[in-house]
């Protein structure tokens, strides 16, 4: 078993050094999974069972590291948690790992049992039980297991249970509504919820890194200022009382404090803020005559990526904390902007563009090895994975003078440029950010 | 009705940026027609919106990426400061707006430079901070619609908005 684990893991690393010289050497051979059936003892565990067998298929299929082998051709239908597999079986279909699992109704609730074989080694390599009270919480059974199962084998942390907040758009594009709303990471509309009426324009949600809050942007009153909402309480409250207006938070690493613009009076300039969320005292870190804006911390917080047209047109640039230290990183051909540091540390994601066309990108955080992953008319908001692997961000067509064409939907990718897929959204959406793992 | 009117206005005329036109001819407009021309018609009330689009130019357009005053601009904007010394009751809105182009939070950074650009011209013509008011609303609100320059040229605008 730790002979294969070594050797998927060096196939990995050996793909994200191929990144250096070009991205079309990134792709990773899916690892084929086989997934039983999982048995439910009564009619609705059952369905859970098919529920769960779903999700935990979809995520693993959509990682880009896994297919599931096609259930047609297993030739063991047993239920293995109880039962060792016949691995000669399962060897014979090409499975590399094989997951089985059980429900059954217990009196704390939903019991689900799990376990995880190495075929080709014949071993267990993980096992687990987990009870849920009720059945509100299957989906998230589902993708706790695609989580377990994905760090087991890549030996990387998982990011399936996780939620997206994007903005909900509909109507014509001269007007349009926008709506904060919510979903989990694969966009099933059994988890979708709106988080605000739509009457006021609002933008750029982004999660707290390690708690269940996001901030924002919101058109009160038509003054637009930040806003964190508290997604566990359902409150939604003002940061800071400005006279101007704030745009383009972001949280801290600690989630205590968020970095934003603010433009201020009398100049009507962006500078980067920062505001302590308990004790509400406030740091400017900026000051230039340029704009600056779309601040992002690295991870461990010790350092500020950010957008400024100080030197004449948009790049990125890189300072402290506390504003010392400045020094543009953007070395390219082409305006930068959006600039959102991997919650990892290692890249830093953007926009770029070279007109007429748009790009999103990653770089070093010297902002050497830059390389594109995706490329379009209109593309906008990368944000990361919590396991700093993927990233989304969302599309837009061109418009018409009809009033046809502008629709906007969000995008799923891995940063080596492959795997690229929807996450469906009821309606229009844009401007999606990650959530942490619950 | 006033979103359509503007739409008509802007439809027809894709470089003025201190034009005057009639509410009768829509898109037609026949550039003859002056400021005082369009006054004679009765339906318009003074001191108003509808009057300030018509008889003086609500608007001013900006190049690419850029919060400059044109000399085009300057003008409109003369005009309106002496518009509103006219109507000294009048308070105003100012809305920066950007074209489609770059990212969202730009954009409203940049459509906050140009609302105050208007701001500050028009007080230092004269007209008290006190009856003024600037936003941005970024790349939010398009005047029009289409991913080309003669949207992307009306879109890139400060518009002045009478609130009382």
């Amino acid at each position: 078993m730790f002979k294969l684990l070594t050797f998927f893991i060096f196939l990995s690393i050996k793909s994200f050094a191929a990144l250096d010289v070009t991205i079309s050497q990134g792709q990773v051979e899916p690892t084929p999974i086989a997934i039983t059936q999982i048995f439910g003892s009564e009619a609705d565990t059952a369905r859970y069972g098919n529920t769960i067998r779903e999700i935990i298929s979809n995520n693993l299929t959509n990682s880009g590291l896994f297919y599931t082998v096609n259930e047609d051709l297993y030739i063991q239908s047993d239920n293995l948690v109880e039962k060792v597999p016949r691995f000669e079986d399962w060897k014979l279909i090409k499975a590399q790992f094989l997951l089985s699992a059980d429900v059954k109704k217990s009196d704390k609730g939903i019991r689900l049992r799990m376990r995880l074989y190495d075929v080709f080694n014949g071993t267990e390599i993980e096992k687990l039980q987990l009870t849920i009270p009720d059945e509100d919480l299957v989906r998230r059974v589902g993708h706790t297991v695609s989580d377990i199962v994905y760090e087991r084998i890549t030996g990387e942390t998982g990011y399936f249970d996780t939620r997206i907040v994007y903005v909900s758009e509909v109507g014509p594009l001269d007007q349009r509504i926008k709506r904060l709303a919510i979903m989990d990471q694969d966009g099933h509309l059994d988890s979708h919820q709106f988080l605000t009426d739509g009457k006021n324009l609002v933008l750029t949600p982004r999660f707290a890194p390690n708690n269940q809050t996001i901030t924002y942007m919101e058109y009160k009153n038509n003054l637009p200022r930040v806003y964190i909402y508290n997604l566990l309480t359902g409150e939604r409250e003002i940061v800071g009382d400005f006279p101007g207006m704030t745009f383009a938070p972001r949280f801290s690493p600690d989630s205590q404090s968020i970095v934003m613009s603010f433009s201020e009076p009398n100049t009507a300039n962006s500078e980067i803020y920062l505001m302590d969320l308990n004790t509400r005292s406030l740091n400017k870190l900026t000051d230039d005559s340029g704009i600056d804006t779309s601040p992002s911390f690295s991870p461990d917080g010790s350092k500020i990526v950010f957008n400024s047209d100080r030197g004449g047109s948009p790049q990125i640039f890189i300072m402290d904390k506390d504003g010392k230290n400045l020094k543009r990183i953007s070395k390219g051909r082409g305006v930068y902007g959006n600039p959102v540091w991997s919650p990892r540390g290692d890249y830093i994601a953007f926009v770029k563009n070279i007109r007429p066309d748009f790009y999103i990108g990653v770089m070093d955080t010297n902002g050497d090895n830059e390389r594109i992953v995706v490329k379009d008319f209109s593309l906008e908001s990368p944000a990361w994975s919590p396991n700093g692997r993927y990233l989304i961000f969302y599309r837009q067509q061109r418009s018409n003078t009809d009033g046809t064409g502008g629709e906007t939907t969000i995008h799923f990718i891995d940063i080596t440029g492959y795997n690229e897929r929807i996450i469906p959204t009821p309606r229009d959406g844009s401007d999606p950010a990650w959530s942490p793992l619950l | 009705m006033l979103k359509k009117l503007l739409l008509l206005i802007a439809a027809g005329f894709f470089l003025a940026s201190c034009a005057a036109t009639n509410t009768e001819t829509g898109g037609d407009v026949d550039s003859t027609s002056s400021a005082s021309s369009s006054s004679s018609d009765g339906s318009i009330t003074a001191g108003t919106q509808e009057d300030l689009i018509v008889n003086v130019g609500d608007r001013v357009f900006f190049e690419f990426d850029s919060s400059e005053l044109t000399v085009d601009a300057q003008a409109t904007l003369d005009a309106q400061a002496a518009w509103l010394s006219q109507y000294p009751d009048t308070d105003i809105t100012i809305e920066g707006h950007c074209d489609e182009r770059g990212t969202r939070e730009y954009n409203l950074a940049l459509g906050d430079k140009r609302a105050f650009a208007v701001y500050s011209y028009l007080a230092q013509a004269g007209v008290d901070t006190n009856r003024m008011d600037y936003v941005s609303w970024g790349k939010e609100r398009p005047e029009v619609i289409g991913s080309e320059e003669t949207a992307y040229s009306q879109n890139r605008r400060g518009v002045t908005i009478v609130t009382n």
